[in-house]
């Protein structure tokens, strides 16, 4: 059932400071809406439980990239054309503009925002992965300042996070030592664009003297929340690309992953699937 | 507290936005669609609802010169802003050269679509002059037609780019 507009409020206040001041006000009772993309998609639906939104889109604040010598800082309010279009995340930050790329069709790419993907917290979301592999950084503000919490720790369970009811996400930080990695990213879903992943990988490595030396590898839609593949990771460090290693990693990396079937694929397709995305990233490694 | 809130709720905005060149001031519910203000208080019906949540592309209007797909676009998010509708892209009766290639090449059958087709490849088209066939289908992804199979309407758009070219 399609919800009826006289029954919610929206508001659109001019300044980060006065919605983060509408929040302390009355915590849990607003929820923001930035593009849209998810909030819109469930009100249509009739079920968006929240009756006071308030409006995050558009504040300068907030859709700002800032480059400095050590890092780069995202505003939460960019959306995927302002990621796809910047030239240090093309260029040192490949895999969030990959990302980017193929998040829905250009329309949803000109509203749907980073700090959207990052707070709806869908397991299947494709930009995380590779925010896990650039151990991207979020700062979150409220009334009360600002704090800097790892990526890695923000998801805690199945669309849970750590924001606390006051809070918005300004931006995430990526510190820029990434750009001798070979990056390696593949989205798995039923067609290139507009389809929700049924796995995706996001991976970072280097290989020095023949083995490989650093390897991060994220996976997306094969667990609650995005998951970096740690047992896999310390597997492959240090050892030559070969097809023994190869074998092992995929078997690692199986057990590693908590997939599920669902109405978008079946857990042992996906499990087969990150097994194969896994190999096909060392064997890159190997010819790089 | 509870009861001024809810007057407030059921409260209608005023707001202003540039269509088609225009500025208009409508009076709606803030989370109204801008798809629903433009074709039932503007009367423009060129913007189509397919789906209402964002997979078809059949609602695209352009917002501030930027694509968007106008069933997830509340009415307040578009204040103050510039919108250009299928509505405005002719020039009076005189057709935008994508308009007529779609027509020349079959682009359109039951017309559903074309709106948001035609207002995503004109879209594609100031950003990339020349696109190739994989840009165009890039630019084309999110727009979903039942009718065509797509290959006319990928070729109306080479077409469109190679006259805006010549001209
Ligand atoms: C057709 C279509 C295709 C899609 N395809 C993909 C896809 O391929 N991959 C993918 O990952 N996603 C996809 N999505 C989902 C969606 O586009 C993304 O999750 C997008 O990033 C959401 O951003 P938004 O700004 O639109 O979020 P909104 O809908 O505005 O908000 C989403 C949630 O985040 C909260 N929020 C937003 N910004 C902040 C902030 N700064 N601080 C605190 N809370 C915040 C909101 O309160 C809300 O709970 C698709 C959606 C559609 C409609
Ligand atoms: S009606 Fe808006 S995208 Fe389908
Ligand atoms: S012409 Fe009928 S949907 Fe495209």
């Amino acid at each position: 059932m399609r919800s009826n507009p006289a029954d919610y409020q929206l508001v659109a206040p001019a300044s980060l400071q006065a919605v983060v001041s509408l929040l302390a006000a009355e915590p849990g009772a607003w929820l923001p809406i930035a593009g849209g993309t998810d909030v819109m998609v469930q009100y249509a639906a009739g079920k968006l439980p929240a009756r006071k939104l308030v409006s995050i889109w558009n504040l300068p604040e907030l859709r700002r990239i800032e480059v400095s010598p050590e890092e780069i800082r995202i505003g939460a309010g960019c959306t995927y054309t302002d990621l796809r279009e910047h030239e240090v995340v093309q260029s040192e930050f490949s895999l969030l503009a990959r990302a980017a790329a193929w998040t829905g069709g250009i329309a949803n790419q000109n509203r749907g925002t980073l700090g959207g993907n990052i707070v709806n917290a869908s397991p299947a979301a494709d930009s995380l992965p590779a925010l896990l592999v650039y151990d991207a950084e979020l700062i979150l503000i409220s009334v009360r300042g600002e704090r800097r919490v790892p990526y890695k720790d923000f998801h805690t369970g199945y669309k849970k996070t750590k924001l606390a009811s006051d809070e918005l996400v300004r931006a995430v930080c990526l510190a820029r030592r990434f750009s001798g990695y070979l990056a390696y990213t593949r989205k798995v879903g039923a067609r290139n664009a507009q389809a929700i992943s049924k796995v995706c990988i996001a991976a970072l490595g280097r290989r020095a003297s023949g083995v490989v030396e650093d390897v991060r590898i994220a996976l997306g839609s094969v667990a609650p929340v995005p998951l970096r593949l740690a047992e896999t990771e310390r597997l492959v460090t240090g050892k030559p690309v070969e097809p023994s290693l190869l074998v092992s990693a995929k078997r690692v990396a199986i057990a590693e992953i908590q997939p599920i079937d669902d109405i978008r694929s079946t857990a042992r397709y996906r499990a087969a699937v990150a097994g194969n995305l896994v190999a096909e990233f060392l064997e890159k490694i190997g010819e790089n | 507290m509870t009861e001024s809130l809810s007057l407030e709720i059921r409260a209608l905005h005023e707001v202003s936005l540039t269509v088609n060149g225009e500025l208009k001031t409508v009076r709606a519910y803030p989370m109204e669609r801008l798809l629903d203000v433009l074709r039932h208080q503007l009367g423009l019906t060129g913007a189509k609802e397919g789906c209402g949540e964002g997979e078809c592309g059949s609602c695209s209007v352009l917002l501030n010169d930027a694509l968007v797909n106008s069933c997830l676009v509340p009415v307040l998010q578009a204040k103050d802003a510039d919108i250009v509708t299928i509505e405005g892209l002719a020039a009076g009766v005189q057709l935008d050269v994508l308009q007529e290639a779609f027509l020349k090449s079959g682009g359109a059958q039951c017309g559903i679509c074309t709106p948001g087709m035609i207002l995503a490849a004109h879209h594609l088209l100031r950003r990339k002059p020349n696109p190739t066939t994989e840009e165009i289908r890039e630019g084309l992804s999110g727009n979903l037609c039942r009718c065509t199979g797509y290959i006319q309407i990928v070729e109306a758009v080479a077409e469109a780019a190679r006259r805006r070219a010549a001209a």
